[in-house]
C-alpha cells in the first residue's frame, strides 16, 4: 500500500501475533451463572453502588451511579438477584466494591428484535446526556468518560474529528472485526458524535495490517454519504495512542500535558464509537464488549462478544482451555496489559484482550545493570530519556524526573520492551508519576 | 481453574524484544573469535596462552569484585568480553603477567570503582591496555613477523605503522606513500599478497604497491586480534544484522579519520602534497577496524543517541588522525578512544532528543 501515514518520533515493531485470531468472527460468549461488576470501572471516581444483597436487577438496569464530574454509570450485565457486595482485585491490581450478580429470569433484550429510534432531533446536550446514562467510557482501554471527552470546554473548538482503528497492540484484533462486521453502525456512531461536536473534518486510522477493515470502512462511508477520510497507517506501535495517531494523521503535536482539544481535535475508538451507536440508536447501555482472547496458550483463539462482569476463566474455558501452562495471564494487550493471578478476575469496561502467553512469547532475561546501550531513548515516541528518568525515580529524585519529563509518558512500553538490560522501566515510570501525583495532592 | 499455575505477575510491556546484556556480551564475543583464531594461527600457540592469561585473570577479578559486592555478574559475559579484548590488544611475545595486570587494572580499577558494569565512564579493555602500555613500553612495542611472511618463529620487528613513523623522522628519500616507503625499506610480503596485486593491477588497472592484501587478510606485525580486518569485519556483519552495534560510530569514525588522512596524511612523503594520503594503508593497519567496530561501539562507554554516535565517532576519527601522523604514538587508536569516551556525559548533555510537545506548547502560549 502506498502513502501510509505514520508518526515519527520512536516506535518499536513487536511481533504482530493477529493471525491467531483475525479470521476469528464475533461470536457471542457464553453468559456467566455469576457476574462480579466491579464499581471502578473508569477513568475517575468509583461510581456509587445503589443496590444492595437480595434486590433484583434487570439486564441493563442501573445498579452504580456516577459519582461526581470524571464517573460513569454502570448497569447489570444480566437480569438476576444481588448476592452480595464485595471487594475485589482488578487486573490492574487496585481494588474494587464489585456487585455481585447471579444470573436468573429473564433477558429483556438478549434474543428480542432490536428497534431503532430515531435520534435526528435530538440537540448535543440531549446526546450528551444519552450516551452519560448508558455509561459510556473509551474502550480503547483509558476508559476516560464519553460524555465528559464530548462536553468539549468553552471556547474550545473541534476542527477534527480522528476515529482510531489502529489498534496497534499485538494479538488484539477485537476492533479490527467490529470494523469489518459493524461497519454501518460505527458510520452512523461516527455521525451521532459529529452532531455533538460539529467538527470540520472527519477521519478514521486504520493500520495498514488490516486492509480488509481500511476497504471495509470505505464502502461504508460512501454508503452512508459521510466525507470520512480513511487514512491507511503504517504499522509500528504505539500508533494507537492518540498523540500519535494525531500526529501521524493531522502532523500536530499535543502540547505536553494538554488534551487532544487543545490543537483542535477529538479522538474516539472504533469500539466506543460503535457502543454510542448501541447506545442512542437502541436504546442499550454498555453492557458487553468485544474481547480477543488469544496468545501461544490458548487452544482456539477466538473475538467474544462479553457481558461485563463474566469471570476471565469462563472466557478462556470457551476458548478450549490451555494447550500448554502459560507463564503469564494477560488483561489488555501484551505491550500496557496487566498480569493477573487470579483467573476469576472480571471482565470491565476496559478489557479489551485476555492472552495466555507461553515463555517463548515472554522472553523473559534475568535483569542487570544498565548498559547505555541507548534503545529505550530511540523507542521512546514521547523523546523522553527513559534510563535517566529511572536512575532518577531508583534514587528518589522525583522532581528531577518531573524536570525532564516524567509526566509526559504515557506507559506505552516502548521503552521496556526493547531494554537489553530487562529494566522495569515502566514500572519505574508509574512509581515516579504515583510519588508525584502523591506529592501534589499533599501540598 | 487458577491453582498451581503459579502465574507471573509483572509490570507491562509483557513481552521483550529478544536479546540481553548477556546475550549482546556473547554475541560480541563470538563475532571476535575468528580474528582471534586468525592471530594464533600467524602469532603461533602461545598467543593462545596470552589470550587465556587475560580472559581468566578478568574472571577472576570479576568473580572477587562480584563476591564482595553480593551479586552474580559472571553470567552476564562483560568480564570475558574485556579479558578477550585485552587479549587482542597485546603484542604476540608479551610476557604472560602484563596481560594478567591489564586485565586486573580494567575489571577492578576501571570497572569496579565505578561500580561495575554500566557505571564505569571509560572502556575497561582500552584502559587496561593504555596502562600496561605506558608501565612496560618496552614489551608493549615488541612485534612479531607473522609466520607466513618469516618461516621462523619469532622474529620481532617493528610494526608497519611504527617502521614509518621512525623511519619518516630523517626520510628524503622518493617513496609516495607508507606502502611503498615500506617495500623500499625491505618490508616483507606473502606470495598471496604480490600475486592478488599484480592480478588486480593488471586487470583492473590499478597501480597499488605489494602489501595491501597482506594488511587486509591480517599478513603483518600487529596486536593479536587487531591484524585480520577481513575477519574483523566478517565478525562484525552478524552484529549489525542483530543490530549490537549500529552503523554511526563506525561510519563516522572511519569516515573522518579516512578524510583526515586523505587530505593531510601524504604531506610526509615525497612530494608533499595534500589530497595524496594513503587511506587504505592507515584504515588496515593500527588496530582501527578493531577499534571502530567493537570497542569506541562498546554501549557503556559511548553515547546514547545517534546524533551523539555520529560526534562521538567523528571525535574518535580527529583524534585517531592527530595522534597518529603528528603525535609520538605510531597508532593511536586506544588513546583517541578512552579519550572521547571522557567526552560523552558533554556529548549527551547536548544530543539530548526533542521532547514531542514541547516546541507546540511555545507556540501557544
Amino acid at each position: 500500500m502506498k502513502g501510509l501515514k505514520t508518526f515519527k518520533m520512536g516506535g518499536v515493531h513487536p511481533p504482530g501475533k493477529k493471525y491467531l485470531s483475525e479470521n476469528k468472527p464475533i461470536k457471542n460468549a457464553v453468559i456467566s451463572n455469576l457476574s462480579v461488576v466491579a464499581l471502578s470501572q473508569q477513568l475517575g471516581s468509583p461510581s456509587e453502588c445503589i443496590v444492595k444483597p437480595g434486590d433484583e436487577v434487570r439486564e441493563g438496569m442501573l445498579i452504580g451511579k456516577s459519582t461526581g464530574f470524571i464517573s460513569a454509570n454502570i448497569h447489570s450485565p444480566v437480569p438476576g438477584t444481588v448476592k452480595e457486595i464485595s471487594d475485589i482485585y482488578l487486573a490492574n491490581g487496585m481494588t474494587s466494591r464489585a456487585v455481585v450478580i447471579e444470573m436468573e429470569g429473564e433477558f429483556d433484550r438478549l434474543g428480542k428484535e432490536e428497534s431503532k429510534t430515531s435520534w435526528d432531533n435530538l440537540s448535543s446536550k440531549e446526546l450528551i446526556e444519552i450516551i452519560d446514562s448508558s455509561g459510556i467510557v473509551g474502550l480503547g482501554g483509558a476508559t476516560f468518560p464519553a460524555n465528559v471527552k464530548f462536553s468539549l470546554p468553552k471556547g474550545k473548538k473541534a476542527e477534527y474529528l480522528v476515529i482510531n482503528g489502529v489498534e496497534c497492540e499485538p494479538y488484539l484484533t477485537a476492533d479490527h472485526h467490529l470494523m469489518i462486521e459493524k461497519s454501518d453502525q460505527i458510520i452512523e456512531g461516527i455521525k451521532i458524535i459529529a452532531s455533538i461536536i460539529k467538527p470540520e473534518k472527519l477521519a478514521i486510522g486504520i493500520e495498514a495490517n488490516k486492509p480488509d477493515a481500511i476497504e471495509v470502512m470505505k464502502e461504508a462511508a460512501l454508503r452512508a454519504d459521510l466525507s470520512l477520510d480513511v487514512v491507511g497507517l503504517e504499522v509500528k506501535y504505539p500508533q494507537g495512542d492518540e498523540k500519535q495517531l494525531l500526529k501521524a494523521i493531522t502532523n500536530r503535536e499535543v502540547p505536553s500535558g494538554a488534551l487532544p482539544i487543545e490543537i483542535g481535535c477529538v479522538v474516539s475508538n472504533v469500539g466506543t464509537v460503535h457502543a454510542i451507536y448501541e447506545a442512542v440508536v437502541l436504546g442499550k447501555p454498555l453492557i458487553e464488549r468485544v474481547v480477543t482472547v488469544s496468545g501461544g496458550a490458548i487452544k482456539n483463539p477466538q473475538n467474544l462478544k462479553v457481558r461485563i462482569g463474566t469471570p476471565i476463566s469462563s472466557l478462556i474455558e470457551e476458548c478450549g482451555g490451555f494447550t500448554e501452562k502459560p507463564v503469564k495471564v494477560v488483561v489488555g494487550g501484551p505491550m500496557m496489559g496487566f498480569t493477573i493471578y487470579d483467573l476469576d478476575t472480571p471482565v470491565t469496561k476496559g478489557t479489551s484482550g485476555v492472552l495466555a502467553l507461553t515463555s517463548k512469547e515472554v522472553k523473559g532475561a534475568a535483569q542487570t545493570a544498565c548498559i547505555s546501550c541507548g534503545r529505550c531513548i530511540a523507542a521512546c515516541p514521547m523523546g523522553l530519556n527513559p534510563t535517566t528518568l529511572f536512575k532518577y525515580i531508583d534514587h528518589t529524585d522525583y522532581d528531577s524526573a518531573e524536570s525532564i519529563g516524567l509526566m509526559d509518558c504515557k506507559e506505552c512500553g516502548s521503552c521496556g520492551y526493547v531494554c537489553l538490560a530487562r529494566i522495569p522501566l515502566v514500572q519505574g515510570m508509574r512509581l515516579g508519576k504515583g510519588m508525584l501525583r502523591a506529592k501534589k495532592v499533599k501540598a | 481453574m487458577s491453582d498451581n499455575l503459579n502465574l507471573l505477575i509483572e509490570s507491562s510491556p509483557q513481552i521483550k524484544q529478544s536479546g540481553s546484556t548477556a546475550s549482546v556480551m556473547w554475541a560480541v564475543t563470538i563475532c571476535l573469535l575468528p580474528a582471534g583464531i586468525w592471530g594464533v594461527w600467524v602469532f603461533g600457540i602461545r598467543v593462545l596462552g596470552v589470550l587465556f592469561a587475560s580472559i581468566i585473570a578478568a574472571v577472576i577479578a570479576e568473580a572477587a569484585m562480584a563476591y564482595l559486592v553480593k551479586k552474580n555478574t559472571i553470567q552476564d559475559g562483560s568480564a570475558v568480553l574485556t579479558g578477550l579484548l585485552i587479549g587482542f590488544n597485546m603484542p604476540p611475545s608479551v610476557p604472560y603477567y602484563i596481560p594478567v595486570v591489564a586485565s586486573v587494572f580494567a575489571i577492578v580499577i576501571v570497572k569496579w570503582t565505578f561500580g561495575g558494569l554500566g557505571g564505569n565512564f571509560m572502556n575497561p579493555a582500552l584502559a587496561g591496555r593504555v596502562f600496561v602500555f605506558f608501565s612496560w613500553t618496552g614489551p608493549m612495542t615488541k612485534w612479531t613477523m607473522p609466520a607466513v611472511l618469516t618461516r621462523i618463529d619469532a622474529v620481532t620487528t617493528a610494526s608497519p605503522l611504527g617502521a614509518v613513523k621512525s623511519g619518516l623522522l630523517e626520510y628524503t628519500g622518493s617513496a609516495d606513500g607508507p606502502a611503498r616507503f615500506l617495500s623500499e625499506a625491505g618490508y616483507p610480503h606473502s606470495v598471496m599478497d604480490t600475486g592478488i596485486t599484480s592480478w588486480l593491477n593488471s586487470n583492473f588497472g590499478f597501480s597499488l604497491s605489494d602489501g595491501y592484501v597482506d594488511m587486509f587478510v591480517g599478513n603483518i606485525p600487529g596486536s593479536i586480534g587487531e591484524v585480520s580486518v577481513l575477519l574483523l569485519l566478517l565478525g562484525s556483519i552478524y552484529l549489525f544484522i542483530r543490530k549490537i552495534i549500529t552503523w554511526e560510530i563506525p561510519v563516522s569514525y572511519i569516515a573522518v579519520f579516512g578524510l583526515l588522512i586523505w587530505i593531510f596524511g601524504g604531506t610526509r612523503f615525497s612530494d608533499g602534497s595534500y589530497f595524496n594520503g594513503d587511506v587504505l594503508f592507515h584504515l588496515f593497519t593500527g588496530g582501527l577496524f578493531l577499534g571502530a567496530l567493537y570497542m569506541a561501539t562498546d554501549m557503556v562507554t559511548s553515547p546514547l543517541t545517534s546524533k551523539g554516535m555520529l560526534i562521538y565517532g567523528a571525535g574518535a576519527g580527529l583524534l585517531t588522525f592527530l595522534i597518529r601522523i603528528y603525535g609520538s604514538f605510531p597508532e593511536g587508536v586506544s588513546l583517541a578512544i578512552i579519550l572521547m569516551n571522557i567526552f560523552v556525559p558533554m556529548i549527551d548533555q547536548y544530543t539530548k532528543p526533542k521532547r514531542f510537545g514541547i516546541e507546540t506548547k511555545k507556540v501557544v502560549k
